[in-house]
């Protein structure tokens, strides 16, 4: 579904990306990891080409994305949904206006049409009760799942999260690991997902993939991740407490 | 060097692009973008205008017209400020005003836009930004622009004709009547011009400003400074060089 072939991508002099090779499957959660720097955001930011790759190919559906001329890009882009770091609300608009803004830009549905669809995403997200609120006055976790009401409104194929628990709270947090989970589930939609947050990949991703300096050192199932001899993958995983023994032991294990 | 000539291949390309999808700014998906941003430039600047021009009239009466009275030639006053304003200050001073407010508005807008990601979520939606934010834009600063000079001409002809009634002994019927004499049809087509061009340079450079925007809150406060600075300097340049191409 999305290819990565030999990309690389230089910035201020830095190799961010240094022949990155991956693939994302139908139905997959994939999630990306690694430290400040590391290229995790740079790679999401090719998957939908607000960046190009210096050198390197990258499909999508075996169609080129690097190639793709104007109108085949706003083709490509429609398969996607993208959750941003910050929720990227317009901050003029209330929730409900926000969220049904691809359905006004790209379709021809009546104003009513558009209302339904959208109170039907927001129920979903449990967001019903802020419908007429506006982005400044909700909180960062309900600015989120608003988020992902609009990048799920036009029904995408592959949703892209940047980030999506930083900054929240532990319950908010696991909330919106939920969400991400019941989107695969009941929507079958395919996830790629960045994130510091290793407890976060462990129990969502279907595979995680870590990068370092811009170079993938590991690229495995949550099981196999967590077994990783690599060293740059275990001080992570110790850094942030985890594990072979204790809560994870059960996940190696199957 | 090359990054100026980046820059401005940029801006035009946005700017082309924008005057490309004029034709969608009163379609379903622009309208409401496009009377708010009317209402923000026209509307919301009435009261800064109004004060610029009245004083902006009465300096010029008062300063041009102690001169003219020793010479004892205190009735020309009218024709010299109705020229001066028609002509120069008026589509001048307006600019000035709607780059200052309008424009550093338009530019920490969408500078903060930029640096928040939402302009880069645009984008993502297939929504272009160049039809979603800078069109409407641009329709109500070359509207705006010629309307508002309208209007900063008649109050600072009105404020020369106070100063004059008042301080320099010439009635207001032979202000005015001296005013529309000299005025041709000439001097009010080029102001207007001008005013219509120096609307379409703000939006383009405070827009241009607020995509171009890095480094969070520093950055869109450099934008907006940015815009307003580069906004003064060319409708400097370009008013000189309207004048010289209409009057010489």
């Amino acid at each position: 579904m999305i290819r990565f072939e030999n990309v690389t991508k230089v910035l201020g002099g830095r190799a961010v990306l240094d022949q990155v090779d991956f693939e994302i499957g139908e139905g997959e959660t994939f999630v990306i990891v690694g430290l400040s720097g590391a290229g995790k955001s740079v790679t999401l930011k090719h998957i939908i080409r607000l960046m190009q790759p210096d050198s390197g190919r990258i499909y999508i559906d075996n169609e080129d994305l690097v190639a793709a001329d104007r109108r085949e890009l706003q083709e490509l882009r429609r398969k996607f949904g993208v959750l941003f770091q910050g929720a990227a609300l317009l901050q003029w608009m209330n929730v409900r206006d926000n969220v049904g803004l691809p359905l006004r830009e790209h379709t021809r549905m009546s104003d009513d049409e558009i209302r339904k669809q959208v109170d039907d995403r927001l129920e979903l997200l449990g967001l019903a009760d802020a419908a007429e609120k506006f982005p400044s006055d909700i909180s960062g976790g309900m600015q989120k799942r608003a988020g992902l009401a609009r990048a799920i409104i036009m029904n995408p194929k592959i949703v892209l999260y940047d980030e999506p628990t930083s900054g929240l709270d532990p319950v908010t947090s696991r909330r919106i690991d939920d969400l991400i989970v019941d989107m695969r589930e009941r929507l079958g939609i395919t996830s790629v997902v960045v994130t510091h947050d290793l407890h976060s990949a462990l129990a969502i991703g279907s595979r995680i993939m870590m990068l370092h300096q811009g170079r993938i050192v590991e690229n495995a199932p949550p099981a196999d991740f967590i077994r990783s001899q690599n060293e740059t993958v275990q001080s992570f995983l110790e850094s942030q407490y985890i594990t072979k023994k204790g809560k994870w032991e059960e996940l190696i294990h199957g | 060097m090359l990054h100026l000539l980046h820059n401005t291949g940029q801006a035009m390309f946005m700017l082309f692009e924008a005057i490309w999808f004029i034709r969608h700014a009163f379609g379903r998906r622009s309208r409401q973008e496009t009377f708010t941003q009317l209402y923000v430039t026209g509307i919301k600047s009435l009261a800064v205008i109004t004060v610029v021009a009245l004083f902006t009239g009465m300096i010029l009466a008062l300063q041009t017209g102690l001169e003219l009275k020793r010479w004892g030639y205190e009735e020309f006053i009218g024709s010299a400020v109705a020229v001066t304003m028609i002509r120069e200050m008026g589509p001048f001073m307006t600019g000035l005003i709607i780059a200052a407010s309008v424009g550093s508005a338009i530019a920490a807008q969408l500078g903060t836009m930029t640096v928040s990601e939402e302009v880069a979520a645009l984008e993502v939606m297939s929504i272009n930004p160049n039809r979603f934010l800078v069109m409407p834009r641009l329709v109500a600063l070359a509207v705006m622009m010629p309307i508002l000079t309208v209007y900063t001409n008649i109050l600072g002809i009105m404020g020369g004709a106070v100063v004059g009634a008042t301080q320099l002994g010439v009635s207001v019927r032979a202000y005015m009547d001296n005013a529309t004499q000299f005025a041709a049809n000439k001097d009010l087509y080029v102001g207007l011009l001008k005013a219509f061009v120096f609307g379409i340079i703000i939006v383009t450079v405070a827009c241009h400003q607020g995509f171009v925007t890095r480094e969070g809150a520093v950055g869109v406060g450099k934008a907006t400074r940015r815009s307003v600075i580069i906004s003064f300097l060319i409708i400097l340049v370009v008013g000189y060089m309207i004048t010289r191409l209409f009057y010489i």
